[in-house]
């Protein structure tokens, strides 16, 4: 479209989606602007700097892609990108990002739910956590030189969470391809939890019986917990989570609990959120 | 005889510094300028607010240093006049450090006290941040010729090295706040660390 023009180092975005259908799922905040959802990431694999994955992660390359899909399952099997895009038709579904570090977006992504793509392995009984581990190619991605994180990035759901209508594996946003710092060509998005949680460019999705160790978790166990749901009452010990900053807004606004997603709260009757961070 | 410049730079006439010191003024509002010219034409990216803190807090530090720089510096190339200088360099850090805080408690927390003493009480790099700034205060009320002469010199040395333990809290309250990429911070203990250290050296020699 006219911002990929006018932006031409993001030329591999902007490949509209073909066949994306509307979705109840929709937020009705108004959508962060396009530049500010493809110009300010976290993806530590190319910069610890929010402004440079945008240029910085133009060297990756999102074909020829695949993702396997294994562990506890009956039918495990490896998925090319193409048959992923086609699979289970593309919805549109805005939603509130909320990020650990305190500011908030929303966006309008394209993807299918991630149950679709379970319920196609079928998950043995004894499958009770899924893990998602995400590409690190040193070629590609030049902070992988760093030793910032332990690559690489990986991240888990327990399984009920993972099959929740709400949990999204996106392919798109803006009704456009992923672009590459937003975590092309195949990202999760999970909008109750902090946005870290939702692992980027993945390249392998796991069924276990064991809570898998993710990234955050064992770079700092005291500040990033297993479901980093979103939680007002439940500060980060080195800055509140109580309040945000949506971006492209001036004021700070309330935190809600499960970032307002209140369906999800029953995934966790009886346990103690503040232990389970 | 050394060329006019050397000499110049040896032992510059009280008009050229009073230049020099001008020149100096402008060049230290440059940062302040740029921020408010890009903030101006919204061209601070997507979080203005975060840019802003941050670039403040940086240019603290900075100029932190680069006033802890001046006495090494004036010791290795036996330019006393620099010290002239040290003043309003280390007022510049205060400049930045008000800017900083400033910004932290309006555009971040809108005065909300509550909120505020909370979080001075609650978070540790808030702490630092806030004794460092605190601790930034009677440095520059006394930075006067007037004060200068009121506390006697050598009390008055004796309180601005406050600023060494203000140094140490500034480079701690960067450091505590970044997610996980402690390089940068880190750069700034070492250049503290190296300063620091000249200062050692030369105790050592004159002992």
């Amino acid at each position: 479209g006219s911002i990929a023009l006018a932006l031409p180092s993001l030329a591999s975005a902007g490949n509209k989606l073909a066949g994306v259908v509307s979705s109840n799922y929709k937020v009705p905040d108004p959508s962060t602007p396009y530049k500010y959802v493809t110009r300010y990431n976290n993806y530590y694999e190319f910069s610890t700097d929010k402004e440079e994955p945008a240029e910085a992660a133009q060297t990756l390359k999102t074909r020829p892609w695949t993702v396997s899909i294994e562990g506890l399952c009956a039918k495990p099997q490896t998925i090319g990108i193409e048959d992923l895009l086609k699979f289970a038709p593309l919805e549109e579904r805005i939603y509130r990002m909320r990020c650990v570090e305190g500011w908030s977006m929303v966006i309008p992504w394209v993807g299918f739910p991630l149950a679709t793509l379970l319920k196609r392995v079928e998950p043995l009984g004894s499958a009770k956590f899924v893990e998602f581990t995400t590409l690190a190619d040193r070629k590609q991605m030049p902070g992988i030189g760093s030793r910032v994180l332990d690559w690489p990035y990986v991240e888990g759901l327990r399984l009920d969470e993972a099959m929740h209508p709400l949990t999204l594996m996106a392919v798109g946003l803006y009704g456009e391809e992923l672009p590459n710092q937003n975590g092309a060509p195949i990202r999760l998005v999970v909008p109750w939890k902090y946005g870290f949680k939702g692992g980027k460019s993945i390249v392998r999705i796991r069924l276990l019986d064991k809570m898998p160790g993710t990234a955050w978790n064992k770079a700092a166990s005291h500040e990033y917990g297993f479901y980093s749901n979103v939680n007002p009452e439940v500060d980060h010990p080195r800055w509140s989570q109580a309040t945000e900053r949506r971006i492209g807004e001036f004021g700070k606004r309330k935190t809600l609990m499960f970032n307002g997603y209140d369906e999800v709260a029953p995934l966790y009757a009886g346990m103690d959120l503040k232990k389970n961070f | 005889m050394p060329p006019p410049f050397i000499a110049w730079l040896r032992s510059p006439s009280p008009q050229q510094i009073g230049r020099v010191k001008a020149l100096l003024f402008v060049v230290c509002l440059i940062p302040v300028s740029l921020l408010a010219w890009r903030f101006w034409h919204d061209d601070l990216g997507a979080n203005p607010i975060e840019y802003i803190t941050r670039a403040t807090g940086e240019w603290t530090l900075r100029f932190l240093l680069i006033t802890l720089t001046v006495t090494p510096f004036r010791r290795f190339t036996n330019l006393n006049w620099v010290l002239r200088l040290r003043r309003m360099l280390g007022l510049y850090a205060f400049f930045y450090c008000c800017l900083h805080l400033t910004t932290y408690l309006w555009l971040d927390q809108f005065f909300d006290w509550r909120s505020i003493f909370a979080d001075i009480m609650k978070r540790p790099f808030i702490t630092i941040g806030f004794a460092a700034f605190v601790g930034m205060l009677p440095l520059a009320i006394t930075s006067t010729n007037a004060m200068i002469k009121r506390l006697g010199g050598k009390r008055w040395l004796w309180l601005h090295r406050l600023v060494y333990p203000v140094a140490v809290a500034g480079v701690i309250h960067f450091w505590w706040l970044v997610k996980r990429d402690i390089r940068e911070p880190l750069l700034y203990a070492v250049i503290l660390g190296l300063l620091l250290g000249a200062r050692r050296v030369r105790t050592r020699q004159t002992a």
